[in-house]
């Protein structure tokens, strides 16, 4: 299928794409990696696409001694290539390389996909895990959010009309910290049916699970034990018992990994 | 002159050329002057009545249903077995809907995406009716298909041979409810056609992406009523068929309609929604199986139900029947057994018409039968391979009628099953499996399959369809440069044709291949043929181009006994070169005299000239039995689920094999299929009828990284059927692989007392199975 007529503009700043974001049926457009099939489908029909990818503002990344900050439209592969800092163990670009395929990566960007937030999106669990923050600029100024704030459920984010996400603050990982990132998928570079990211450190340790129908789930300390894990699955309701497993085993082999 | 592009030698691809250098011209490729694009109006629904179509204003010259196409004729597709019911099949839905898909009204404009924004304003309004969505419900559902039918059954056989013996008890009795998935096939290259009125030849030109451009062609003229000499088709570079592209399409009716009224060429190219949501047609089987053998594994017979999902419509030309009626007459497959008793239907469901994929009926029974068989191994006590070796038919017997009369022409299928398991260390695995502790499990399996191929007028006279093959025709043509045209009415879309019939041209002439073109895809240059299915092409155009070329190498002999003053018994034509007792001449030195001079000449040579028509039909039309044994090492992750393929082998006996390295090629693609059969490929609906997925990334196909390198090995016992010992082998990859593939899962999975019976073989089914059991 081809995509129903729109308008398409290059906004040259941030400020101007804002504006132009909060017309009536106006879109983001990122990477297209994932709004592209959906336009080709006519499920999505914006009247207007607002291309964000070329804007500086969004482009940039910037590091200090606690965090890395990264421009919402850095690109997967620029992740997966170590052109942006490391927060520590290499563990953006291992996880950035295994998203999808490279030309795929090469114009898919980090913000993109959370935006997107498709449950199953590598960067939407893993980011997670890590407690990263997001900063949107909107018409009515900036704001940042944690992730597990930002994220509300399959395809929804707490982002407001005209809202753009401007850049993702991630953690440095402690010297002390171990983590682990596992995923099940019919393919390599399919979207996962199952994945767990595990964030270990003294005093703190968080795993999210992510490919479920709505927003990943959070277990944290104690909650991490596989009863814990079990019972907060099983909260969701929607598992059959054969997924129920494949999370349960997928997390198990995270939290090992993380161990060794 | 030694020969090395000849049969036998795996001469480089003619065609590779051209299209590794993306130079190659396929539908999406042509651009005619004013051309538009088409659109379909597809409907959402799998059953309903429309009550009404309302176009768009002013779009009465742009949009069009079932009620401008005045004149035009329904597709309907019999079959001469007794019992079958036809189906009337509209190109534009008329009253009714019967099929998630079905084209309900074809919008122009100047783009495709400007087509579908009519698409969007077009509303059709429905009385949506219950879904048949599963083919045993089906059988017995109150709701009709087709309105005036009395079930919704295409076509019930039956066949028994001795069946009193299921009566007896036996010392082994196995019996197994096996299920293999709606496939899409999916060639790289979707359908397409192009479409204009020839204002000169006053006549219709159709380019479209077939595999029979001859059967189309009658096909449309049907559905236009026109005479067949008014309409062109020609099927451009195609991109992969498999039996997706070998039927009459109402998109190519509708277009060629088009075409005709509107005064400008119009084009519809297939894009990947409309092929999976609005075809999903192939290979979905069910099995009601039970074997019976001697307590040491013999087999006495096989006694089953199988139901094929035949879809909403019988398809052009194939029919909604050749599925299951094949089913019956295969099921046996490559085994010696006493008793027989099949009973099949072809039922009708909401879904798309069902149509032969590689493999045809094959790989489903292949499934049912080997993976019952590996079940009755496990109850005699043996390894899979040594049931199967007590009744595989043995080489002393051949040739050899088995208990459906299926006549098998050459071949020792037990040494090949050997072979292939003599690769596999099976010992070793044995031991490693014992070894092996933790989730981790590997598995061994193999099956053992024969793909009949070419087989001919008197099998398909007796299924009575619309397309029956009989002697298939080359033209074999000198051009007065010392060049060969050879043409042919097949297509080649993937296998290779323009340099395997060359090789057999340059096998009995001796002219270079660079010299050799092959013509085809082309009904106004072409003689007549059903194309390219069922495995046919080697044998049957192989077999006319090599006719062709030894009456052409008659003729050329007489010009050559005359330019060496030899009486024409004295000489002999090969090697490029005409031999006689003295002294040899060219056979480019023929061609330039014949044509450019004939002063040279006496009138009473060779007056035919250097163009030859002739046609082929082998001696018996039972078809070549080309065979295969494939052994698979999986390992199952039994806490994810997930398979992997360790190793694969496949030992192949194609006969003489015209071009080894193409043979290969045929083999590891088909393979890549059966895999995807075996593991990724399945279009689920819902109970609705609704089909679920619409991209790649719902209906997963096996790609680079889920295909090994199978490691092949060659058998060449020749047939005695063909004109040079070949035997039909473009299928067969794509048999194997499910029931290897199932049989190495249950291999793997049986310490577990676990064995998966339906395909495909995802991670869901084998844990669900793995919890089941536990629990
Ligand atoms: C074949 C294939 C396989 C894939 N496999 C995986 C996989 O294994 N794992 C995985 O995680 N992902 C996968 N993806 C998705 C991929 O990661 C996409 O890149 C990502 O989801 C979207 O990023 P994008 O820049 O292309 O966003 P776009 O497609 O341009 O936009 C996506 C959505 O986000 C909005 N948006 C984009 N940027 C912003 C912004 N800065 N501010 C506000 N809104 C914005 C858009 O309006 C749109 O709604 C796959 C995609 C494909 C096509």
């Amino acid at each position: 299928m081809k995509a129903a007529p729109f308008e398409h503009i290059c906004p040259t700043s941030l400020a101007e794409a804002v504006a132009l974001a909060g017309e009536a049926g106006a879109r983001v457009f990122a990477g297209g990696q994932s709004l592209g099939p959906m336009l080709n489908l006519r499920l999505a029909q914006p009247r207007l696409l607002v291309q964000v990818n070329r804007l500086p503002e969004l482009a940039g990344v910037a590091a200090d001694a606690d965090a890395v900050t990264i421009g919402a439209c850095v690109t997967h592969s620029a992740i997966a290539d170590g052109a942006i800092p490391d927060i520590g163990h290499g563990l953006l670009s291992r996880v950035a390389e295994t998203i999808a395929y490279r030309p795929v990566r090469n114009r898919g960007t980090i913000g993109g996909s959370l935006c997107h937030a498709d449950p199953a999106a590598d960067w939407v669990t893993v980011l997670m895990a890590l407690d990263a923050s997001v900063r949107l600029q909107g018409p009515d100024g900036a704001r940042s959010l944690r992730m597990k704030d930002f994220i509300q459920g399959a395809f929804r984010t707490a982002l407001r009309p005209g809202e753009i996400l401007r850049a993702i603050r991630v953690p440095r990982l402690p010297a002390s910290a171990r983590w682990g990132y596992e995923k099940a998928c019919r393919k390599p570079g399919d979207f996962a049916h199952a994945m767990a990211a595990v964030f270990l450190s003294p005093g703190r340790c968080r795993a999210v699970i992510g490919a479920l129908g709505g927003k990943p789930v959070i277990l944290e300390d104690d909650a991490m034990s596989p009863i814990g894990a079990t019972r907060a699955l099983e909260d969701i309701g929607e598992l059959d018992q054969a997924r129920l497993r494949m999370q349960l085993v997928v997390l198990d082999r995270a939290l090992a990994k993380a161990r060794a | 002159m030694r020969v090395t592009e000849g049969i036998g030698q795996s001469a480089p691809r003619l065609e590779d050329d051209r299209h590794l250098r993306g130079k190659g011209e396929f539908i999406a490729d042509i651009r005619l002057a004013g051309m538009r694009d088409l659109a379909f109006v597809r409907s959402p629904v799998a059953h309903a009545r429309i009550r009404a179509i309302r176009k768009p204003a002013g779009c009465e010259t742009t949009v069009f249903t079932s009620h401008d196409l005045v004149g035009v004729q329904p597709i309907v597709a019999v079959s001469g077995l007794p019992g079958f019911k036809p189906s009337v099949q509209p190109v534009l839905a008329t009253e009714k809907v019967r099929h998630v898909g079905e084209a309900i009204a074809v919008c122009v404009a100047s783009s495709r995406a400007e087509a579908e924004d009519l698409v969007a304003a077009v509303e059709v309004e429905f009385d949506e009716l219950p879904a048949v969505v599963d083919m045993r419900k089906a059988l017995t559902s109150e709701t009709r298909l087709h309105d005036h039918w009395d079930n919704n059954v295409f076509l019930e056989t039956f066949v028994q041979v001795a069946a009193e013996r299921f009566d007896e008890p036996a010392p082994i009795v196995v019996r197994r409810r096996l299920r293999t998935a709606r496939q899409c096939m999916s060639p790289l290259e979707g359908r397409g056609v192009v479409a204009t009125w020839d204002r000169r030849l006053e006549q219709l030109l159709v380019y479209t992406s077939t595999q029979l451009p001859h059967i189309v062609r009658t096909g449309l003229a049907g559905c236009l009523r026109f005479d067949q000499a008014r309409i062109r088709v020609v099927a451009p570079d195609v991109g992969g068929g498999f039996g997706y592209k070998g039927i009459l399409l109402p998109e190519e009716v509708c277009a060629a309609w088009l075409a005709c009224h509107l005064g400008h060429p119009v084009r519809w190219i297939e894009d990947r929604r409309e092929q999976l949501t609005a075809n999903g047609n192939c290979r979905e089987h069910d099995y009601d199986i039970a074997l019976y053998a001697e307590a040491d594994g013999t087999l006495i017979g096989i006694d089953a139900e199988a139901v094929v999902d035949a879809g909403a419509y019988s398809a052009y030309p194939f029919s909604a029947c050749l599925e299951a009626a094949q089913v019956a007459s295969i099921l046996p497959g490559p085994y010696a057994m006493s008793a027989y008793r099949c009973r099949t239907f072809s039922a009708a469901t909401n879904k798309p018409p069902i149509l032969p994929y590689r493999g045809v009926a094959r790989s489903g029974v292949c499934f049912a039968l080997e993976v019952t068989l590996d079940a009755v191994a496990r109850q005699a006590g043996l390894e899979p391979h040594e049931v199967r070796l007590r009744s595989l038919v043995p080489a002393e017997a051949m040739p050899f009628e088995n208990v459906t009369g299926k006549y098998f022409d050459s071949g020792d299928y037990q040494e090949c099953l050997r072979r292939a398991i003599a690769e596999i260390d099976l010992p070793a695995l044995r031991k490693r499996q014992v070894e092996m502790t933790g989730s981790l499990r590997v598995g061994f399996g193999c099956s053992i399959f024969c793909e009949q191929a070419a087989h001919g007028t008197s099998v398909y006279a007796g299924w009575g369809i619309p397309m029956v093959p009989g002697f298939e025709q080359a033209i074999a043509r000198m051009t007065p440069d010392g060049g060969l045209e050879l043409r042919v009415g097949i297509q080649s879309h993937g296998q290779g044709l323009e340099t395997t019939l060359a090789q057999v041209a340059h096998e009995v002439l001796g002219i270079p291949l660079a010299s050799i073109r092959v013509v085809h895809g082309d009904t106004a240059l072409t003689p007549y043929s059903t194309g390219t299915w069922g495995s046919r092409c080697m044998v049957m155009a192989g077999g006319a181009v090599g006719t062709a070329c030894r009456e052409l190498a008659e003729r050329i002999g007489r010009i050559g006994a005359h330019l060496l003053q030899t009486p024409a018994h004295a000489v002999r034509v090969g090697g490029g070169i005409v031999t006689g007792p003295k002294g040899s001449v060219n056979i480019a030195e023929v061609a330039r005299t014949w044509y450019l001079r004939p002063q040279d000449l006496p009138i009473d040579v060779a007056g035919g000239g250097l163009e030859v028509t002739a046609g082929y039909r082998p001696p018996r039309d039972s078809g070549t039995f080309s065979y295969a044994a494939h052994a698979v090492v999986v390992s199952v992750d039994t806490e994810l689920g997930e398979v992997r393929i360790i190793d694969y082998v496949i030992c192949e006996d194609g006969g003489v094999l015209i071009n080894p390295t193409i043979v290969d090629g045929q083999v590891i693609g088909g393979t890549a299929q059966g895999i995807g059969t075996a593991l990724y490929e399945q279009m689920a609906y819902d109970n609705a009828g609704q089909p679920l997925g619409s991209t790649l990334a719902d209906y997963i196909l096996p790609g680079a990284t889920e295909v090994p390198e199978p490691r092949i090995l060659h058998m060449l016992t020749p047939s005695p059927l063909s004109l040079f010992g070949q035997k039909g082998i473009g299928e067969g990859g794509a048999i194997g692989p499910p029931a290897a593939i199932a049989n190495a899962v249950n291999d793997a999975l049986a310490p577990l007392g676990v064995e998966i019976t339906e395909l495909p073989i995802t991670p869901e089914r084998i844990l669900s199975a793995i919890l089941a059991r536990a629990a």
